[in-house]
């Protein structure tokens, strides 16, 4: 296979006993590729998350990160070769203040996670790469306070400069905008518009407007299998994926 | 700036000023004293593993009775050196925590605490049965240690054994405060709050959890050590699921996550039983758990809670005048 793919789905298939939540799914990424996968509730996107990120084994199928195969590897190790993800439900460390949160990530990134000894000068350096990526992520003054108290927007923002803060190679976006309410989800636009141009990028997302806005190609899922896919304007336009999925919601 | 440091610097000594206040102040109570020290030390030791990582246990007394019985036999059958045998004990109770843990630490909740509670269950049965290697019922009798460095003896007053006890919480201390305070903690409470989280970082859980309940039970067996040196014996009770729960009650009775929980809290525990198991055997109990519901009702962070908790008051009272 080609190695010149970020991320590339074979076959992919899993079955929870007579169920099939994913069936024959192939999917490839290049680099940069902005990419977003959308389904109606039940279709298998988070199940096909969680095959990607190591949380479920695939019953059949590979899945290579820049041709190398990840089978076999737990969630941790996937992270560090470089196949991040954001949560759809906010996984924030909700007694920590926002700055501690990213300090933390950076310090499990560069390996300074397991030191005992002698960690002062690490550890101020993640504190200021933290601060930095608050910054760039416009949430700088968020960093003092308990995560637990910032608005629903700056943790889902919280979520991404994290995921950012680990290096990403393939970046999967699960939901950003979900829970987000309207006036804010601008911001969110925003950020997702200034990441950086060479992570490739999966978005699963409900949200049409932050589909059609972000995405350059679209995969369609519907009960484990993919149904179509295309450029936004060809998804749009197609009959089916209409009737069972853009004709509910408004686009 | 300035003050704030200071304050904290007084804060710091405080404890260990007072061991040696009481050194010089209640020489007929140095047992009690150890005695105190002892459980200081336990209490820290599941402090790291439950307050800290959220590895919810019921099995400390496993580490901490077979600490004890490991410093007994030692000085018995191998070598009357006290701080060999100590480091045995440490070594011993290092190795069981970390075999153990590694069978037991990727499940998590109810399964973990059965599972807690089936180890220390299986050691206490063990050293029940076991009567030529532990004594059973009439405990292990007949420790004599040689004085520590060939100088300080162990003797009925007991001056040797609470200093042995102040030096070696003193330096389990120092090992726990790094912990909590380096990234390797910082990761830990990470787990505690959101496992999912920390994997998602890339954080491997369960080598963290396993580091951490290894050095948990190595504090605990250390503990055992100090009580069996101390008393020069080991009784059943050091594994019994009851001293289980003892030191679960005196850590959360002064707060968990704060290292000097226990100090607060082993101190008042012990107090509070001598003084009123004096009125009356059954009593101590009521008076303890009394203090328990209060404390778990009243003040979320333990007795530790309970000096911000009188100013927070006196703040609200204020803002009502």
């Amino acid at each position: 296979m080609s190695a010149t793919r970020a991320l590339s789905v074979r076959s992919l298939a899993k079955k929870f006993g007579a169920l099939v939540v994913a069936q024959a799914i192939d999917l490839d990424l290049g680099p940069g590729a902005r990419m977003a996968l959308i389904g109606p509730n039940g279709a298998g996107k988070t199940t096909f998350v969680n095959l990607l990120t190591g949380f479920l084994e695939p019953d059949d199928g590979r899945i290579e990160l820049w041709g190398q195969s990840l089978r076999g590897l737990r969630p941790e190790q996937r992270v560090r070769r470089g196949l991040v993800r954001t949560h759809q439900i906010n996984q924030l460390l909700a007694d920590n203040t926002a700055r501690d949160n990213l300090a933390i990530a950076i310090a499990e990134r560069d390996g300074h996670a397991w030191r005992l000894f002698r960690f002062g000068r690490q550890w101020r350096r993640c504190c200021e790469e933290a601060q930095q990526r608050l910054e760039q992520m416009e949430i700088a003054a968020t960093a003092d306070r308990r995560v637990s108290e910032l608005p629903y927007g700056e943790q889902r923002l919280l979520e991404i400069a994290i995921a950012l803060s680990l290096r990403p190679r393939v970046l999967l976006l699960d939901e950003p905008a979900a829970g987000v309410p309207s006036h804010e989800t601008e911001v969110i636009h925003q950020a997702l518009g200034r990441l950086p141009a060479d992570i490739a990028i999966l978005i699963i997302e409900h949200d049409m407007g932050v589909v059609f806005r972000f995405a350059h190609e679209i995969v369609v899922l519907a009960q484990g299998r993919v149904l179509a896919r295309g450029s936004p304007a060809a998804i749009s336009a197609d009959p089916c994926v209409r009737a069972i999925y853009l004709g509910k919601s408004a686009v | 700036m300035r003050r704030a440091r200071a304050v904290a610097a007084i804060g710091h000594s405080l404890p260990w000023a007072i061991a040696v206040v009481c050194f010089f102040a209640a020489p007929s109570d140095l047992d009690f004293g150890t005695q105190v020290m002892i459980w200081i030390l336990f209490a820290m030791s599941l402090d790291l593993a439950l307050g800290y990582a959220g590895i919810l246990t019921l099995g400390q007394a496993a580490f901490f009775g077979l600490g004890a019985y490991t410093a007994g036999l030692f000085a018995i059958h191998l070598s009357p050196d006290p701080l060999l045998g100590h480091l045995a004990a440490i070594g011993v109770t290092a190795l069981v925590g970390a075999l153990t843990g590694a069978l037991i630490l990727h499940t998590s909740g109810v399964t973990l605490l059965m599972l807690t509670l089936a180890i220390v269950s299986v050691l206490s049965q063990y050293a029940n049965q076991a009567t030529d290697l532990t004594g059973g019922d009439n405990g292990l009798q007949g420790i004599r240690l040689d004085p520590i460095f060939g100088v300080f003896e162990f003797n009925i007053f007991g001056k040797t054994a609470f200093f042995y006890a102040l030096v070696v919480l003193f330096a389990w201390f120092v090992l726990a405060w790094r912990i909590v305070h380096s990234p390797f903690g910082r990761s830990l409470d990470g787990i505690r709050q959101n496992p999912h989280r920390m994997r998602a970082i890339g954080t491997p859980v369960w080598w963290r959890l396993l580091a951490i309940y290894t050095i948990s039970a190595a504090m605990a067996g250390s503990a055992g050590a100090l009580s069996a040196h101390a008393t020069r014996f080991v009784g059943l009770s050091v594994l019994d699921l009851l001293t289980s729960g003892t030191v679960t009650v005196a850590l959360i009775l002064g707060g968990t996550r704060r290292l000097y929980g226990g100090f607060i809290s082993a101190t008042i525990y012990l107090v509070v039983q001598d003084y009123s198991a004096k009125i009356s055997p059954f009593f101590w109990e009521f008076v303890v758990g009394g203090l328990l519901i209060a404390t778990v009702l009243l003040l979320e962070g333990g007795l530790l809670d309970l000096g911000p908790a009188v100013l927070r008051l006196r703040d609200r009272w204020r803002a009502g005048q």
